[in-house]
């Protein structure tokens, strides 16, 4: 009999005491919702009114063309309201924090979707909210810090440890456990104490339930692979639930190869061999540590896969043998995002092209009959300072420099 | 004797024993030796040693600075122990082990244990370990004859306490207030009503912590704690004067 909370020997509640009864509130209003119908049905409504719900599920002709082997189908996180499936989550935890009569939001972000998203709720909501992201992702993602300033929010950036989204979400925790009378923490993906893995693996549910029926409506038939990239993992939980049940659909998830798996500047926890078992941020799961349990540095071109630890639902859903894992370099990751804009004029957000970088090389091995899904997570025009950083344009430095010169000027 | 009939024996001698904090390896092993030394020669009763943790999630500003820089200096786990080894056979007072569980985890939980026996260590708090999630840990503190040292917090609710307190040993460490180490605690009307529905919890003696830095701090709590518990005010003190300036510190304390 497993422990609620525990998915295999993974997640579980490593609480501090003075939160034990904002957690037991907080399973209780959880637990409450999801048996009530209504609850679902008003989270349904809400994300079709203001969010773009269902996104569409579009048929990738030239890039499946381009490789000659299976359909490719991408699933189109990125037409979310804030352009990422993170709505899906803040949204539902907003519907929460109305049922919990609590009047303050706050939320870690690495990337900045999670914070832009909560962000958004807030404003629309009428919380309060604070946003902690580590200072090296404040300068890494600028232009999602002025829009979560004009959303109303406070950005306090993290300069503890190495400034990156674990940081941030031990500085949401500091806060919580000064505020939680008030404040709800809006976790941003599957990971952390229970009942956050379970509880946004639920809100993301609405990605698969759609993909499943439309892959359906569109292909005639279950696709052969779907892949994800994995972060904290909610995107790929997000997908992956609604076809669990169907074995024959393999479900892949990506992890940030970084500069290359062996030279130790990653985010691979599960694709790699160099993570052990380790609680840490309230659950255990697979780490990226050092042999006394101190947590290493990692490293991607995407904040938001820069994380050292993973979902417990997929480190079980990985030993069990249900989802494979693989890693995307960096240098991959800029080559499958040139190809995928200039193919089909989609443009993906980094964290995302990782997916496309493991169906890329995996789509010729499969017939033209058979079909992949590829969730694309978020959308990356949005990112255009670290994408333009990334590739590098000359034109783009130029501009920016005559920007600076111009405001320098005045 | 176990740690809890310690404490009461030493509680009948001294109006409110004094607990002190330190973060091993910060700045230097060799400071804690110093700083260890003034406290003991000073009257300290009880000494919590922090084994550094990357992630130290329950702590303020100035004990995180401290995790950072013991782990950047290149503390290791098997150092601290070696440290309290030392500690623990050169003073006559009990010495604990606070850190939080993945440190224990990592280094396998029996081993882990049975090292901090061996080196003479009497108990544990570990923050972010509650006893539903602790459940080995708890068992091998007794067969160890180990403290696993529990914490109430201002929202732990009385059927929480007294639950809690079935499973501790050693004391009680009572959060004095909401939020992480380090800053102010208020001790006002809810205060004292929150150390009142702590007593009635457990008969185990009860250690106060979290803000508490001063002789008026300290009196406030003498007659409802038996612990006064000294954390981040000598780390800032070392910080600011050096550690020649913790033994004064401590004498003025009572």
């Amino acid at each position: 009999m497993n422990k609620p909370g525990y998915f295999g020997q993974w997640g579980g509640a490593y609480i501090p005491e003075v939160l034990y009864e904002t957690f037991r509130e907080l399973r209780e209003v959880y637990t409450t919702a999801k048996s009530d119908p209504a609850f679902w049905q008003e989270y349904l409504a809400l994300m079709g009114s203001y969010s773009c719900r269902p996104t569409p599920l579009t048929h990738a002709d030239n890039l499946s063309r381009h490789f000659g082997g299976a359909q490719i189908f991408i699933k189109r996180e990125d037409l979310n309201h804030t352009g990422a499936h993170k709505a899906n989550n803040v949204m539902g935890q907003g519907l929460l924090v109305k049922r919990m009569g609590k009047t303050r939001v706050i939320a870690e972000t690495g990337a900045g979707q999670h914070g832009v998203a909560c962000a958004t709720m807030a404003a629309k909501f009428g919380f309060a909210c604070t946003i902690y992201m580590g200072e090296e992702d404040v300068h890494r993602q600028r232009p999602n810090v002025f829009w979560m300033e004009k959303l109303g929010a406070t950005v306090v950036p993290v300069t503890t440890g190495s400034r990156t989204l674990k940081d941030a979400i031990n500085e949401a925790f500091r806060d919580w456990v000064s505020n939680m009378d008030t404040t709800h923490y809006v976790m941003g993906t599957v990971c952390g104490p229970h009942p956050f893995p379970e509880m946004v693996a639920w809100f993301q549910s609405i990605i698969g339930q759609e993909a499943h029926k439309q892959i359906l409506a569109t292909h005639g038939k279950l696709p052969a692979r779907i892949y994800a990239c994995v972060g904290g993992g909610s995107n790929a939980m997000g997908i992956f639930q609604a076809f669990l049940p169907d074995t024959e659909v393999e479900l892949i998830g990506v992890e940030a190869g970084g500069k290359g798996l062996d030279t130790g500047q990653h985010a691979a926890r599960l694709a790699s061999q160099d993570a052990s078992p380790g609680v840490a941020q309230g659950y255990k799961t697979m780490f990226l540590q050092d042999s006394d349990g101190q947590m290493r540095d990692t490293h991607s071109v995407a904040a938001g896969l820069d994380y050292i630890g993973v979902s417990p639902l997929l480190t079980d859903l990985w030993e069990k043998g249900r989802v494979r894992f693989a890693a995307a370099t960096d240098q991959e990751v800029m080559a499958a995002l040139d190809l995928t804009i200039k193919k089909e004029g989609i443009i993906p957000a980094l964290e995302s092209t990782h997916a496309f970088v493991q169906a890329f090389k995996e789509a010729g091995e499969l017939d033209r009959d058979q079909a992949i899904i590829i969730n694309q997570s978020g959308r990356g025009d949005k990112d255009i300072f670290t994408i333009a950083h990334a590739f590098d344009d000359p034109s783009w430095k130029d501009f920016i420099r005559k920007k600076g010169e111009e405001y320098a000027a005045r | 004797m176990q740690l809890a009939e310690q404490l009461r024996q030493a509680r009948s001698k001294k109006d409110i024993l004094l607990m002190t904090h330190l973060v091993l390896g910060y700045p230097s092993f060799a400071v804690n030796r110093e700083v260890i030394h003034q406290m003991v020669a000073n009257g300290v009763d009880v000494i919590e040693l922090q084994i550094p943790f990357s992630e130290p999630m329950a702590d303020g500003p100035m004990i995180i600075k401290a995790n950072q820089e013991s782990i950047a200096n290149g503390t290791k786990v098997a150092d601290c122990l070696a440290f309290a080894e030392e500690m623990a056979a050169q003073y006559d007072i009990p010495f604990l082990f606070m850190t939080y569980y993945n440190i224990p985890f990592k280094f396998g939980l029996r081993d882990f244990l049975h090292k901090a026996k061996e080196v003479g260590i009497r108990g544990f708090i570990i923050p972010d370990l509650p006893p539903e999630e602790g459940e080995e840990y708890l068992r091998l503190a007794r067969e160890f004859d180990l403290a696993p040292i529990q914490i109430f917090a201002p929202t732990s609710t009385e059927e929480r306490m007294r639950t809690l307190a079935g499973h501790g040993n050693g004391f009680i460490y009572c959060v004095a207030r909401r939020g992480v180490t380090g800053s102010r605690t208020e001790f006002d009307a809810s205060f004292d009503a929150y150390l009142s529905r702590c007593r009635q919890a457990t008969d185990l003696p009860l250690a106060v912590g979290f803000g508490i830095s001063s002789r008026e701090d300290i009196q406030i709590l003498t007659g409802k704690a038996d612990l006064a518990v000294i954390g981040t005010a000598t780390i800032r003190l070392v910080e600011e004067k050096g550690p020649e300036a913790v033994g004064p510190f401590i004498a003025g304390l009572r």
